[in-house]
């Protein structure tokens, strides 16, 4: 602690660059944090699905729908406790930036199904008595204003022309990343409104044993492959992985920037520290004149160069705790995005790291320094 | 009284007396600059008593930084030895020179050397954090030390808010400030105006005679060297009276 004093001096004995230097780390932390947090909400959103649901769609593709006479053939497969249904709808409210997911769903079995989706019982029962009626996430009530029984109007895009509904229900997800930004609406409007062509998208089939999921998804499987429309099912977590699997290049270019950007610092830190430790040789000489230990005026280096990367980092880090919050627009299309412990910690020893690397050529450069030499160059 | 033995290129003439401070014995310091060897120091033996106040003259690259250097166990040598209060400088590791010239060495820099972010105070207290003291025995050390050097209204200023001479006495009171075994100063006026010149060698004197401290010193100045109780010159690496 006595040489705290010498440290601390050190650290401002040239205000502008230890600032600069500590603003480039903070940036540095900023985006390491805010991409690693991409790269973990990813993954938690992968792990989402249940693995006690399957999920049946068409083989060629998601896009693709199913004859809705598969139900009663799901339903009459064994192993299968009950079978629901559901469709992406694509529709536009107001403003297309303003995108948000709408799902035409088997309203009685699908809410069933999904217990993680808390809808009050009154609510439910609200939306199963009126066709047009909707049930909206929390946050997307609150993003755009909506409230209880307010009629709202999309423009439909995959189905042509304005589609009004009316929010009888607001649900909370269980878990965080599971999206509070959707809407459902009941499938048979989706259906009398197109004058029944419509068939579902996919189906959601709830399992009586989880354990089964591969041998069930092989006999739903081998029970349309000569159909018109053959399937292609998997559990729910797979389904979800493999959403997330589209991501995989992001995932891996966040990664490399993320890496790109942390050489970049270490050498902008290094240099830093270089240019201060050259600064120095004549102090140094000094104070090794005075009795200082070759392993002291490295530790003081190396201190200092810790304490510069270290503030950085933990500036970054609150700052991308700030920006990574739950109104963040990024939820969005990342629900659950927030900045886990992981990453805080990992952002704290990487600081450390930082500062340790940054200043290990100045502290060994101090450590071998001729006294003589350095005092004769000054001379 | 001129207690200083010394010999060059042969062996002290003198018996060594029990006050014997500083003791070298046939030194030999040489440089290289690629294959061509330069020597610097030839064959030095003398003997510095302990209190005794020595003059280095000599003209530059005589070897008389180098000397003192050696003596502080900055430099190293390739032939024989510096016994200083009865410990073999030449025979110490790195990290032993390093606390051993904490302890026994009080070094005056001719360009005064302070750390320009600390203040006197702190430069003062520098060699004080290499000890044990508390920090209430460090601040009664550093006050005395600015005392002795009458800078005890100046403890609060940076090094560049100070003039030369005050600089200086600074650096004079960071080499007294642990109470060391000898005080080295090198070229200590080298950078003054007279009148400041004049105040550091009245205070250099003052250390010798009221604190009986030992004090060699290198200097250009005969005026300077005049303050010593003896005074040496060394020639292209060899030490005359």
């Amino acid at each position: 602690m006595k040489f705290a004093r010498l440290v601390w001096a050190n650290i401002f004995r040239n205000k502008r660059r230890t600032f600069l230097t500590t603003a480039s780390v903070a940036v540095a932390m900023f985006l390491f944090a805010s991409l690693r947090s991409i790269i973990t909400t990813l993954e938690a959103s992968a792990e989402l699905g249940s693995e006690a649901r399957l999920i049946t769609r068409n083989a060629i593709g998601i896009t693709f729908p199913l004859p809705e006479a598969y139900t009663s053939r799901l339903e009459s497969t064994r192993g299968i406790r009950s079978v629901s249904w559901a469709n992406w709808f694509g529709g536009v409210y107001q403003d297309p930036q303003d995108f948000f997911a709408q799902f035409a769903v088997q309203g009685e079995s699908y809410f069933a199904m999904y217990p993680e989706i808390h809808v009050p019982d009154d609510q439910l029962d609200a939306f199963l008595r009126e066709r047009t009626a909707a049930i909206v996430g929390a946050g997307l009530m609150e993003r755009f204003g909506w409230s209880l029984d307010q009629t709202v109007t999309l423009q439909g895009t995959i189905f042509p022309g304005d589609w009004e509904f009316t929010i009888r229900g607001v649900y909370t997800p269980e878990n965080p990343s599971f999206s509070d930004q959707a809407m459902y609406f009941r499938y048979d409007y989706l259906f009398e409104r197109t004058n029944r062509q419509v068939t579902p998208g996919w189906f959601v089939l709830q399992l009586e044993d989880p354990t089964a999921a591969a041998d069930i998804s092989t006999t739903i499987d081998a029970l349309f492959e000569n159909s018109t429309a053959p399937t292609a099912t998997e559990t729910e977590r797979a389904f979800q992985a493999g959403f997330v699997t589209m991501w995989g290049n992001v995932a891996g270019l966040v990664r490399a920037i993320g890496t790109a950007v942390f050489f970049a610092i270490l050498l902008v830190a290094a240099n830093t520290m270089m240019m201060a430790a050259r600064e120095r040789i004549n102090e140094v000489a000094v104070m090794k004149t005075l009795g200082f230990q070759n392993r002291t005026l490295a530790t003081l280096v190396l201190a200092e160069a810790t304490i510069i990367t270290g503030v950085g980092g933990l500036i970054g880090l609150f700052l991308a705790k700030g920006f990574i919050n739950p109104a963040n627009p990024v939820n969005v299309m990342l629900p659950g995005f927030n900045l886990t412990t992981g990453t805080f910690v990992a952002g704290v020893g990487i600081s450390i790291a930082l500062g340790l690397v940054s200043g290990a050529v100045p502290a060994w450069q101090s450590a071998r320094l001729s006294v003589v030499q350095a005092l004769r160059r000054v001379a | 009284m001129t207690t200083t033995k010394l010999s060059s290129d042969q062996t002290s003439s003198g018996s060594q007396t029990a006050t014997a401070l500083v003791e070298i014995r046939d030194l030999k310091k040489s440089y290289y600059r690629d294959s061509q060897e330069i020597p610097v120091i030839e064959g030095v033996t003398l003997t510095i008593n302990r209190g005794e106040f020595l003059a280095m003259m000599g003209p530059s690259g005589s070897g008389k930084s180098t000397l003192l250097n050696i003596i502080a166990g900055l430099d190293s040598t390739e032939h024989g030895s510096v016994i200083v209060a009865g410990e073999n400088v030449t025979a110490m590791s790195a990290r032993e020179l390093a606390t051993w010239r904490g302890r026994h060495i009080g070094f005056v820099f001719q360009f005064y050397n302070l750390l320009p972010v600390l203040t006197a105070y702190q430069n003062i207290e520098l060699p004080l954090l290499l000890t044990d003291l508390s920090k209430k025995e460090r601040k009664e050390h550093v006050r005395t030390a600015l005392d002795v050097v009458s800078l005890s209204d100046r403890a609060e200023h940076f090094p560049r808010q100070l003039s030369g001479g005050q600089q200086q006495r600074v650096g004079i009171a960071r080499a007294i400030v642990s109470d060391p075994t000898i005080i080295l100063a090198d070229e200590p006026t080298g950078d003054l105006d007279a009148k400041s010149a004049e105040e550091i060698l009245d205070l250099l004197t003052r250390l010798n005679e009221e604190f009986q401290k030992t004090i060699i010193m290198v200097t250009h100045d005969a005026k300077a060297a005049e303050r010593a109780h003896a005074v040496m010159h060394l020639d292209k690496g060899v030490l005359s009276r």
